[in-house]
């Protein structure tokens, strides 16, 4: 399953950070801050899959945003790895502008398509349904 | 579709995060923070009211300088209150800001329930999905106590919106991993099921995972699982591309629900209803297939989305284990994809493969790639790629190939990666013990590792070699010889210090005829190295000088000058005074015949299993090595074996004595007399399971047995005229199992009702079985050990009787081991005219069995290949003139004699048929080996 999916950008700043496993909220600076260097740190040719304690990262770099996501070891790395660029599509589907300023959409996005670390929806339209029910509520 | 400009972008809050992004340091960053803080509490405090919109917006901020890691300490209640909201995008945020903030043992739980409970009962998907993510993402036990009942309900229930019941069925995995005991078993279970079914791909991805993670725990319950998964599966594969509309992914037709059910299906052995079978095989091979198909696109998503189903495939190849040619195949795809030029599937190729060389069906067809592998080691520019070269050369190592793969680590080893050098370090040790058929190799790739990664050898490597070396008389020289040359470094390793203290303390007698070596010579040498060490290993070099005193009294004088120094006899460290002053006072006073009983050479060491095996074992974690686990590559095994075999205890009949647990049975009568009142004397009439048997003619490894409760895996080895079986129990409830006990008995016995034998004398087999724990846990494995001894050749293979409590009912399951006359092949390689000879030898009528007979399975060389090594005999390349056909050779070890063997399987793939002709010195083993041999094809 998967633990947590992480965005992150070049400088190491968290842009957003979800949680599947229970980790107290202390540990999670550390622990994304460890994360992120242990991705940052790779080249190009490196590959995507990283052993990381008792798990597995998995992580895709868009320009200078990378997302980072800690499955557990039965996880298929590929689709996982797939997923991240679904989810990316789906954000790119709906928002033209810097995603940081919505926020709270990326997550409902999330939420359509992962729930409790398991996939559930990959069908771009559905995952988009409810928020494009939302802005048809605050248009009209 | 940008969405800030719709109406409710919050001003405030692009603004705030606007200013967050220009703050050019750390400090102002903090100071922004601190500022709006402040201002948001005063907000939250205020007298006035704030409306639902700043509600919305202060929470958000908050939930935005959680997510840059600072601590947020109150808004709590201020989120909750928005969970009443009618709004959805102020109950949407009311509920993130509690997902991601709330601790599952807040006290605010009750509130939030109370808040949960309106959506649950609103008949509104989106607030219900909200509420059910709450519940989810939460997951307080208060919480699940409070809604653990509706959950079922909705999931099942007809008039259910998909979206909630994706968002149920998630809802529901979690509540039964977290606590089980809220969510039993019930009739909503058959209607999970069938949400398989569902017309809706996205509701069925969801019941994927959760049937997934429910089979797992009690996979009885969902059995109907597999056959609607095959189904569904199978509709996925078989469809063209756009039938699947929103669900195909550059091309491919729902990627992530195929993994997904792939993945259950590995929850199960690979079904038994034939159709049902064929169907599941179709698709693996369909899957098979598309990888070689030209691609449909050529972006990387197409290629990547297709890989993961096949890896995924792959997965469930390896672990049902029973299709040959899927396993070859797969073989194949991987070999393909290790030389890819895509980083990722290089690793995920050398990941996979690592388990099907654990597969005796694809062992084989593994090795043939490691010139590939062994290329990866040196030439991938990524360590963890290397490493999972290192892990695959592992797994496929061996007797074959060691010397070649010891070598490539060896030299691997210099330029490796500091953080994996332990590990290799440990499998070198572990490979070189293992197949080492001339020891002298074995001690020069010990004394190799110290020499280039000393610093990893850890204490488990260098006490390891010891013991081998005490315990082999014939490297014991050789070994002395080594270490004293290596000694001659300049500069060498503690490590080697402390190996050659020991083995020249031990044996340094051996080579001190040669004057170059001589007993001062030796003494001298190891003393310069001295005064470089640390405490511990002068400690030991003090034990190895009063061993020299020992073994060689024309030094007697010199060491005891040097123990008499200052610098030993007032050694600041207590442990190197005591030692020297003892030793001294030992060696004055001492006749020489008191000091040649004190410094004895060492006695053998018990073997026991090797603690380099263990300490890799807890390096990985557990189930992180499923190739050790192998019994392919025991280690201990297969020493404990050699060591019998070389040295049986004199003046014992059993050669296993010494290995038999401390607590051994109560005599065989008593346990009889015992039986004579309980009920176990009284079983009902038992069939012997031989269901497979046959299957494991070929192969030492598997499942033999597996009921609703229980299942028995095999792991067995043999050596000559013995072998070890390793007996896996598994509980496959959750309730223990009570007075467990399993025994072993010859057929003939069986019908005796001699039930509790713990050791049966059978003219030709001994078999010793130790106890098993009386208890087994609910989902807990037991071990059992058999000790088999062949004494002369046997046709009965011996029967497990096995007795448990379950529930309150007594169990009484009978299985037939799978113990058959060619376990004691050994492989023999011959030369075309050697073997033509031999089989003229054999020329008598009697001694020659031929049987023809129909191919049961396809006629595949590299399977048939495959079989025949499985079978034991070495496979003979060029005798045959004809290349289809295959010709092997054995000899059969009993403990009376030895029974040569010559075999020849000639398949005709017109007629589908084989003839197979066996040649040995008894008539017995012929037929029995034809018998055996012939059913496998």
């Amino acid at each position: 399953m998967i633990k947590f999916i992480l965005m992150v950008n070049r400088q190491g700043q968290t842009r957003l950070s979800r949680y599947y496993t229970p980790v107290e909220l202390s540990r999670r600076a550390l622990l994304e801050a460890d994360v992120v260097r242990c991705c940052l740190s790779r080249k190009k040719d490196q590959c995507s899959f990283v052993e990381y304690k008792d798990f597995k990262l998995v992580y895709r770099q868009y320009a200078a945003l990378y997302i980072v996501v800690g499955v557990t070891d039965s996880e298929n790395e590929l689709s996982v790895y797939e997923l991240v660029h679904n989810f990316v599509e789906v954000l790119d589907k709906y928002f033209s502008r810097v995603i940081m300023f919505n926020l709270d959409r990326v997550h409902i996005i999330l939420d359509e398509m992962i729930q409790n670390g398991h996939i559930v929806e990959t069908n771009k339209s559905r995952i988009l349904a409810p928020l494009n029910a939302l802005d048809k509520m605050a248009d009209g | 579709m940008p969405a800030v400009s719709k109406g409710d972008g919050m001003r405030g809050l692009a603004v705030f995060i606007s200013d967050i992004r220009n703050c050019k340091s750390k400090e102002a960053e903090i100071k922004r923070i601190n500022k709006e803080l402040a201002n948001i509490r005063s907000k939250f405090k205020g007298d006035k009211a704030l409306d639902g919109y700043s509600k919305k917006k202060y929470v958000c901020k908050l939930l935005f300088i959680f997510l840059l890691g600072h601590d947020i300490d109150f808004g709590h209640m201020e989120a909750v209150n928005l969970l009443s909201s009618n709004k959805y995008t102020e109950k949407q945020i009311g509920y993130l800001f509690i997902s991601v903030l709330v601790n599952s043992n807040s006290d605010l739980i009750r509130l939030i329930n109370n808040g949960i409970k309106n959506d649950l009962a609103s008949r509104n998907p989106t607030f219900m999905n909200l509420a059910l993510h709450c519940i989810a993402n939460v997951g307080s036990r208060e919480m699940a106590e409070a809604f653990a009942s509706q959950i079922p309900n909705i999931l099942v229930a007809g008039d259910t919106m998909d979206s909630v019941k994706q968002s149920a069925a998630l809802c529901l995995l979690r509540l039964n991993r977290m606590s089980p005991d809220l969510v039993p078993m019930g009739e909503w279970t058959a209607r999970v099921v069938h949400l398989l079914n569902d017309q809706h791909l996205g509701v069925v991805t969801a019941a994927t995972s959760l049937i997934t993670n429910l089979a797992q725990k009690s996979p009885d319950d969902f059995k109907t699982a597999v056959s609607l998964a095959v189904a569904r599966l199978s509709r996925i594969v078989t469809s063209a591309s756009i039938d699947l509309q929103d669900y195909t992914y550059y091309f491919v037709a729902a990627p992530w629900l195929s993994v997904k059910l792939l993945r259950l299906l590995q929850c199960y052995p690979p079904p038994e209803d034939a159709a049902l079978r064929s169907r599941l095989t179709e698709c693996l091979e369909t899957i098979l297939n598309k990888a070689q198909e030209p691609p449909k696109s050529k972006k990387v998503q197409h290629s990547n989305a297709k890989n993961a189903i096949l890896f995924e495939a792959i997965s469930l190849i390896i672990l049902h284990d029973s299709e040959p040619t899927l396993l070859v195949r797969a073989c194949n795809q991987l070999g393909q994809f290790l030389q890819h030029r895509e980083t990722n599937l290089r690793y995920l190729a050398l990941e996979s493969m690592c388990t099907l060389a654990s597969s005796e069906f694809s062992h084989e067809a593994v090795k043939t790639h490691i010139d590939t592998v062994i290329n990866a080691l040196k030439t991938e520019r990524d360590v963890s790629v290397r490493q999972r070269a290192v892990d695959l050369l592992y797994a496929m190592c061996d007797r074959s190939n060691a010397k070649q793969i010891v070598a490539e680590m060896l030299s691997y080893l210099e330029t490796a990666d500091y953080s994996i050098r332990e590990e290799i370090v440990l499998k070198v040790a572990i490979l070189a013990e293992k197949y080492a058929v001339d020891y002298t190799w074995y001690v020069d790739t010990i004394l190799n590792l110290i020499r280039i990664a000393g610093d990893y050898v850890s204490e488990e490597v260098w006490y390891r070699v010891i013991q081998i070396v005490i315990n082999r008389d014939e490297v014991q020289g050789y070994a002395a010889k080594t270490v004293f040359e290596a000694l001659q470094a300049p500069a060498c390793h503690e490590n080697l210090v402390k190996v050659g203290g020991y083995i020249l303390g031990e044996f340094g007698n051996l080579i001190a005829g040669d004057s170059r070596s001589s007993p001062l010579v030796q003494f001298n040498l190891l003393h310069s190295k001295f005064h470089l060490c640390s405490v511990p290993t002068r400690a030991l070099l003090l034990s190895a000088y009063i061993k020299f005193i020992n073994l060689f009294p024309e030094v007697k004088t010199t060491i005891q000058d040097v123990l008499r120094s200052d610098s030993q006899l007032r050694n600041a460290d207590v442990e190197l005074q005591q030692r020297a002053v003892e030793y001294l006072r030992l060696s004055c006073i001492a006749s020489t015949d008191i000091l040649a009983t004190v410094l004895e050479e060492m006695p053998p060491f018990p073997e026991r299993e090797s603690s380099i095996l263990a300490k890799l074992k807890k390096k990985k974690g557990p189930g992180h090595l499923p190739d050790i686990d192998d019994a392919r590559r025991n280690v201990n095994g297969s020493t404990e074996h050699s060591e019998n075999a070389e040295a049986p205890k004199t003046g014992s009949n059993h050669p296993f004595t010494d290995l038999m647990s401390v607590n051994s049975p109560p005599p065989v009568a008593n346990s009889l007399l015992v039986d004579v009142f309980s009920d176990i004397s009284t079983p009902a009439p038992v069939d012997v399971c031989e269901e497979n048997f046959s299957r494991f003619v070929c192969k030492n490894n598997g499942v033999i047995f597996e009921n609703q409760l229980l299942q028995i895996g095999l792991k067995s080895e043999y050596r000559q005229n013995l072998g070890r079986m390793y007996v896996f129990f598994g509980n496959k409830t959750s309730t223990q199992f009570l007075s467990f006990s399993s025994s072993v008995a010859s057929q003939d016995s069986l019908k005796a009702h001699i039930l509790s034998a713990t050791c049966v004398l059978s003219p030709q087999l001994n078999v010793h079985a130790k106890t098993v724990d009386p208890i087994i846990e609910g989902g807990a494995q037991v071990q059992q050990i058999l000790n088999i001894e062949c004494v002369s050749d046997f046709t009965d293979a011996p029967v497990l009787t096995i007795q448990f409590r379950y529930g309150g009912a007594l169990q009484n399951i009978t299985v037939k081991l799978p113990v058959m006359l060619n376990k004691f092949f050994q492989p023999t390689e011959m030369t075309s005219q050697d073997f033509f000879q031999r089989w003229k030898q054999l020329g008598a009528p009697q001694q020659e069995v031929q049987k023809i007979f129909k191919a049961k399975h396809p006629m595949d060389s590299e399977v048939t290949k495959a079989k025949i090594l499985g079978f034991g005999v070495a496979l003979l390349d060029g005798v045959d003139p004809n290349p289809a056909n295959f010709v092997g050779a054995g000899v059969i070890h009993t403990k009376s004699t030895q029974v040569g063997c010559l075999l020849r399987l000639e398949p005709n793939t017109q007629a589908e048929m084989y003839r197979l002709t066996l040649r040995t010195s008894r008539d017995s083993v012929s037929q029995r080996l034809c018998d055996l041999l012939s059913d496998q094809f």
